[in-house]
């Protein structure tokens, strides 16, 4: 019973960096543009969020940095595809190259560093009720913040006028620009949120998940993320749901290694980047059902006045 | 303000001089880099882009480091220029390192008597083989299931690394060598025949420029090329035309496959000697950038590849030289491709000052 309540716990902490970058791309790729250089901008993030913290002794500060530096690296590929009309794809492929070299030459220095580990006090209350308080109720609190986040941008895509020029924008720009909406701005804010939503995810995996810096630590996180708003066919709530599944994988092969199962862990540490794949089959399966959901001007080019 | 105006026809001259004002910003970048970390930016740049061409040993050494670019840019340009995103091509690296190494080591621990130069074509093979295995994965499942083939060649990176490591922390440890995470050395006779005695440049990288001769005649010469290429740019064309895009993304994938494959048996098998958790030094992805920064085009392959060479080698004498990190080459790398792009945009816009 105190295992499962673990495991639950567990799976929440992994399933929360998937959940904060994948609705930072959820917002992008609402608005048309797909975000390529997630893996790059969550290192250059988590390597900036981390040596904030180090620095501060303010994990807050550090988590605050990651959105500025995501935000920043984010603005690259948002001015070179929306004003100079680069191919998304080319270039978000372009920014996760240049934020793994980045984030290994930043981070050379913080090699080896740790941070004091602190002791998360969860919600006063409800932490010590029976199985529920450390399933539930004794995380950090940027995994409650990532619940609100999904919540507060439910409503925003479907509840709010905004939201539904986002939505507009990601799916006709033309029309939008021709009533009169500023569509490469619009995409741009998209953008700048998004990056400094997966830069909250690459400062909380160095602060929180890891604790330290090491190159190459995102292993494939943005990619997920990426895979994630393709399997939750562009729903917040479902973006969730995707994030604490993969969270739970990734904590499965902790889990049966506990158990003792004979499987070598190079195998179990494969789980995940093989679940990705399981999804993506399964999800891409029908052409038709992943067309009617995916926003239709997603990777394309937006020339205004053209 | 500027404002950008699409031009009627492709500029010639900026698909020549893109490439070149990218190299200039990115060297300008370094040259702040290495002020910005108090070096002197002139003797900076003097080792990161002059010591590594100064010498013929040095110039060896670039050949070797630029033979795996040469060999997985060439598949990833036919393949891009077929509208197909194979980023996976470190992981059929890794395949074909895997495949080719196991051959070698196969002979070594049999002590099977074989000939260097008929081993040689047997290594290609077998790495062609590897990487064609990994590469059809990723068709596969884009023919039949429809899966975008970014993402999952990318995850089957992460796959191929980690059977890697398995197998070296497992059942192919060298069983003395003290619990380290590698192979034996391969016998000798596996080694990859080198062109000049006393230097690491191996028969591979003739291999390499021969495989660019190859794709370029493949890509501009045949008619079953000319039918890849097409879909790119204009994919009703090609669909009208009956080319299929099956045909298209199948064999564009075990190509680049196949070629990223051989590139890592002849790393495996040339300069390592056996297999360790780091067999690439991330080739398949700087292929990407050499496919781009040469244009698409299999002899700008070859000489983009001595380019991404040179930074290569470049980093590690600016660790060794100025106690940089050498981490500093992947950032020089990504600059280059950024600044690519945005200049890439000269080759279709025209630059117009307006008024407001």
């Amino acid at each position: 019973m105190s295992e499962l309540a673990l495991l639950v716990a567990a799976t929440l902490a992994a399933g929360t960096p998937l959940a904060l970058a994948g609705l930072g791309l959820l917002v992008n790729e609402r608005a048309g543009v797909v975000n390529l250089g997630a893996e790059g901008m969550m290192a250059i993030a988590a390597v900036t969020g981390f040596a904030a913290a180090f620095l501060s002794g303010n994990e807050w500060v550090g988590f605050a940095a990651g959105a500025v530096a995501g935000a920043a690296a984010a603005s690259i590929l948002g001015w070179l595809s929306l004003w100079l009309y680069t191919n998304q794809y080319a270039t978000g492929l372009a920014l996760s190259l240049f934020g793994g070299g980045f984030s290994a030459f930043v981070g050379a220095g913080y090699v080896g560093k740790s941070l004091e580990r602190k002791v998360v006090g969860g919600i006063p209350g409800l932490r010590d009720l029976p199985f529920l308080g450390p399933a539930l109720f004794r995380q950090h609190l940027l995994v409650y913040l990532s619940i609100a986040l999904m919540a507060a941008l439910a409503w925003f895509f479907y509840r709010t006028r905004p939201g539904l020029v986002l939505r507009s924008i990601g799916e006709a720009p033309e029309s939008a620009h021709a009533l009169g909406y500023p569509v490469r701005r619009i995409r741009m804010a998209a953008v700048l949120l998004g990056g400094a939503l997966c830069g909250v995810s690459g400062a909380y995996l160095s602060i929180v998940y890891a604790p330290m810096w090491v190159e190459g630590m995102i292993a494939g996180r943005g990619w997920i993320a990426l895979a994630l708003t393709v399997f939750a066919t562009w729903r917040p709530a479902r973006v969730l749901l995707g994030a604490y599944l993969f969270g739970g994988v990734t904590m499965l092969q902790l889990y049966l290694q506990g158990k003792g199962v004979q499987v070598p862990l190079q195998f179990m540490s494969m789980l995940p980047y093989l679940s990705t794949i399981l999804v993506l089959v399964v999800i891409s399966r029908d052409p038709l059902w992943i067309r009617l959901n995916m926003p239709a001007s997603l990777g394309k080019t937006f020339h205004p006045g053209s | 303000m500027i404002r950008l105006e699409a031009r009627s026809a492709p500029s010639r001259l900026w698909s020549v001089l893109s490439p070149l004002v990218a190299l200039a910003i990115t060297v300008a970048v370094a040259a702040t880099l290495f002020a910005a970390l108090g070096k002197d930016p002139v003797r900076g740049l003097e080792i990161f882009l002059l010591k590594p061409w100064s010498g013929l040993r040095a110039l060896t050494e670039l050949g070797l480091k630029a033979t795996p670019l040469i060999l997985c840019a060439l598949g990833l340009a036919l393949a891009f220029r077929a509208n197909v995103w194979n980023i996976g091509a470190e992981g059929q690296f890794l395949v074909g390192g895997i495949v080719g190494g196991g051959l070698a080591l196969l002979v070594t621990t049999a002590g099977l008597p074989v000939n260097r130069w008929l081993f040689f074509p047997a290594l290609v093979l077998a790495g062609a083989v590897g990487g064609m295995i990994w590469a059809s994965v990723a068709a596969f499942l884009k023919d039949r299931f429809n899966a975008n083939e970014i993402l999952v060649s990318l995850m089957l990176v992460y796959v191929a690394d980690l059977f890697l490591s398995w197998l070296v922390f497992g059942p192919w440890k060298d069983p003395g060598g003290y619990n380290f995470p590698q192979t034996v050395n391969f016998a000798a006779a596996t080694n990859v025949p080198r062109i000049i005695p006393g230097m690491r440049l191996h028969w591979g990288f003739a291999l390499a420029i021969l495989g660019a001769v190859a794709m370029w005649v493949f890509m501009f010469r045949t008619y079953r090329g000319m039918q890849l290429l097409v879909g790119g740019p204009a994919p009703a064309a090609a669909r009208y035309a009956g080319f299929s895009a099956r045909v298209a993304l199948w064999s564009t994938f075990l190509i680049s496959g196949a070629l990223a494959g051989i590139a890592g048996a002849l790393e495996v098998a040339g300069p390592m000697g056996q297999l360790t958790p780091h067999v690439s030094q991330g080739y398949g992805f700087a292929a990407i950038i050499v496919a781009f920064v040469g244009r698409l085009h299999p002899l700008g392959a070859v000489v983009a590849s001595l380019v991404l060479a040179t930074f290569s080698i470049g980093g590690e004498l600016a660790q060794s030289r100025l106690g940089l990190p050498a981490a500093i080459t992947g950032v020089f790398q990504g600059v280059l491709l950024l600044a690519l792009l945005g200049c890439d945009t000269l080759i279709l816009y025209r630059p117009r000052w307006s008024a407001r």
